[in-house]
């Protein structure tokens, strides 16, 4: 009886480390692809980080159509990983529907709130970073004209204006904003060529400034900037290195720690609803030695100061997804 | 005289491209460092080796069903639609308005009511470009390409401003209403006591989309109408002589065309998403020119094309799932089978027309000479 029992203990154990072993975390990027410079590249960054210091491994898969979303959900679910990561707002009506199917399984789904009890939902307050890049450009400008370039026309997008717009309202009251989107397919995540059209554009109408929300296209806009001896903000990674001295900051969103976090966690990942704002330090903006020379002491300050009142909640930035108005900027 | 025997022109040439595809797919992945036939036999098991596998194949298939018909029906009339992108987008624009703001008591009135509200939406996108090809003669090539960016852009206008739902920040109208849904292949099947995976996306739409098929094949081939296409195909100067009407045919075959790729929105926008996302249609309507090709302007072949595409694409899905295959390579895979079963289609032909008239001409030589 004795050692029946024993055995039998043995191969529970057996089975439970099995078990432990095949819970791979996993992630699925969006239909960006995960070199897109930018968003699905940044939660990579936080994989691939993940798993050269544990020494673990991660599965993943990038998505070729919209159908494949909760088919990659479903696989990545019944083939045992857990946590599964995924990177982007449009998984939020599949993983509605895989969440509750998979009960022992963790979700985390970043950029979109969904309400189930195996779910986090990670949601960054880009309007507060983008409102501090904004006061930044403002006060580095001197035509007092300052630009916008965002990617596809989509309500996120329109949040990193809205606070950009806000910040550089909050430091000169007098500025011109300029706002552009690149596109409406998603082409325009990826067309650095329109990026750098977009910003010849501004600069002839007296932008000094372009702060680029846009995905790959972004890359020509900070090209272009730095070659018409402009500056410009990068977004999401830091983008300072690109051209050291002419990118005046980045505004960091800090997808790669989201996506970290959830790994390391494994499966023992508290869910629920989770923000990453200013306060802690899920965005930001980038200051290193490319940038050190052109955010003055002055500047930093009065950054600084802002980005205390927003984290202690005395300075509220307007958030564009509340009620789709936006003061200071029409789209 | 017929260069080969039928069989080889509607079997053997497009498997023959098919294995040459294979063949230098398999080069490819083989160069990346992966095992080409771990690869191959993933493709098959991931799109045909269950039913759930099918429910994936099979959702793809008819969209491309879909749109294949489409650009066919106007090839008939020798006009080149590009645009079944933009009108299937359009399609879905239809399919949202109606599911949406319609109080349909059963999905059957629903699927009625989206099916003439896609077709009509589709064929209005295409019914500009085919004026301005009839009357004008804008070429149509240009327009149609054209108006997927202008359809692009009206949606993209239309879901972020108006048509999404307060706060969301997905750019997609609100999901439809339950009586709307679409029962899928699983619940279809289920009725007859077919075991169906239940995670599959095909739908009812599939039935459609055979019938659409076979009305095409129809029209083409058994209606005056479908004769007086065809013959404005093959001679617009025969034709006028004949006293067809040159606008008459363009616009007619243009609205059908773009009819039909509207209505693939029944699948992907009623069927599969039961919301209308940005950007929908993911290629379709491109897809539907290479099927149309590969399928000789054939409601069969473009309905047996179809479900190759869809193979590849399932195929692909599962091969970028389980392995270390990027995504762009299970593009290059696709590209390669488009190019061969469709551009390089000659390349196989030739050979074997001579291959085969050689053969005949030794079996004429030998019985002359008996």
């Amino acid at each position: 009886m004795t050692f029946m029992t024993k055995l039998l203990g043995a191969s529970a154990a057996l089975a439970l480390s099995a078990g432990a072993a095949l819970a791979d975390p996993a992630i699925i990027f969006d239909l960006g692809g995960k070199f897109d410079k930018s968003f699905n590249e940044s939660a990579f960054a936080g994989a691939t980080r993940w798993a050269t210091e544990t020494g673990g491994t991660f599965a993943e898969v990038e998505l070729q159509s919209d159908a494949q979303r909760e088919q990659a959900l479903r696989r990545f679910a019944e083939a045992g990983n857990n946590p599964i990561v995924m990177a982007g707002f449009g998984f939020a009506t599949a993983l509605d529907e895989v969440a509750a199917d998979y009960p022992d399984t963790k979700f985390v789904i970043i950029d979109m709130v969904v309400d189930q009890p195996n779910v986090r939902s990670v949601v960054f307050s880009e309007h507060e970073g983008s409102y501090l890049v904004g006061m930044l450009a403002a006060m580095a400008s001197k035509t007092g004209t300052v630009g916008f370039i965002g990617g596809m026309d989509i309500p996120l997008i329109r949040k990193f204006a809205c606070g950009y717009a806000q910040g550089v309202l909050a430091a000169n009251p007098d500025a011109t904003i300029i706002a552009n989107m690149t596109g409406t397919t998603p082409a325009a995540w990826n067309d650095p060529v329109k990026g750098s059209e977009l910003t010849l554009a501004q600069i002839s109408q007296g932008a000094d400034v372009v702060y680029a929300a846009a995905g790959g296209t972004g890359v020509g806009v900070l090209q272009t900037a730095a070659d018409s001896g402009i500056l410009s903000i990068g977004v999401d990674s830091n983008q300072n290195y690109l051209h050291p001295g002419q990118v005046l900051t980045s505004m960091t969103k800090r997808v790669d720690n989201a996506v970290y976090e959830a790994f390391t966690a494994g499966v023992d990942l508290e869910t629920g609803f989770n923000v990453m704002g200013l306060a802690n330090g899920g965005v930001g903006y980038a200051l290193d030695e490319n940038n050190a020379a052109l955010v003055t002491a002055d500047m930093q300050a009065a950054v600084d100061a802002a980005s205390a009142q927003i984290a202690s909640g005395e300075l509220v930035v307007h958030d564009y997804m509340s009620d789709e108005t936006c003061p200071g900027l029409t789209f | 005289m017929q260069k080969m025997p039928a069989w080889a022109d509607v079997v053997l040439i497009p498997l023959i491209s098919l294995l040459l595809a294979a063949i230098l797919s398999g080069l490819v992945i083989l160069a990346i460092g992966e095992n080409p036939w771990e690869a191959l036999k993933l493709m098959i098991s991931g799109s045909v080796g269950s039913s759930y596998a099918w429910g994936y194949t099979l959702y793809y298939a008819t969209n491309f069903i879909f749109t294949g018909l489409a650009v066919a029906i106007a090839f008939h009339s020798r006009m080149f639609n590009i645009g079944g992108e933009g009108q299937a987008m359009l399609g879905g624009l239809g399919v949202a308005y109606v599911c949406l703001f319609i109080p349909w008591p059963h999905w059957s009135l629903a699927l009625i009511g989206a099916t003439a509200a896609s077709a009509l939406f589709g064929a209005a996108w295409a019914a500009l470009p085919a004026y301005l090809q009839a009357r004008r003669g804008s070429h149509i090539v240009i327009t149609t390409i054209m108006f997927n960016f202008i359809a692009a852009a009206f949606l993209n206008y239309l879901l972020v401003n108006v048509l999404k739902p307060m706060g969301a920040m997905d750019p997609a109208t609100a999901k439809f209403p339950a009586p709307t849904h679409l029962p899928s292949l699983h619940d279809i099947l289920g009725a007859f006591g077919i075991p169906f995976s239940k995670a599959a996306p095909a739908n009812v739409a599939l039935l459609v989309a055979i019938l659409a098929c076979v009305g095409v094949w129809l029209l083409v081939w058994r209606t005056r109408l479908g004769y007086e296409i065809r013959a404005f195909g093959h001679s617009e100067s025969a034709a006028k002589y004949a006293g067809i009407s040159p606008t008459r045919i363009i616009m007619l075959s243009m609205l059908i065309s773009g009819g039909l790729a509207g209505m693939m929105a029944i699948n992907n926008v009623m069927g599969e998403a039961e919301r209308l996302v940005l950007n929908s249609t993911e290629g379709a309507g491109f897809i539907g020119i290479a099927v149309a090709l590969m399928g000789r302007s054939h409601p069969l072949g473009v309905f047996l094309a179809a479900i190759l595409f869809g193979i590849l694409y399932q195929g692909g899905a599962e091969l970028a799932l389980w392995t270390n295959i990027p995504r762009e390579m299970i593009v290059v895979i696709q590209a390669l089978v488009i190019l061969f079963t469709g551009a390089l289609d000659n390349m196989v032909r030739m050979p074997l027309e001579k291959l085969f008239l050689a053969l005949r001409r030794g079996q004429t030589a030998t019985t002359a000479g008996e």
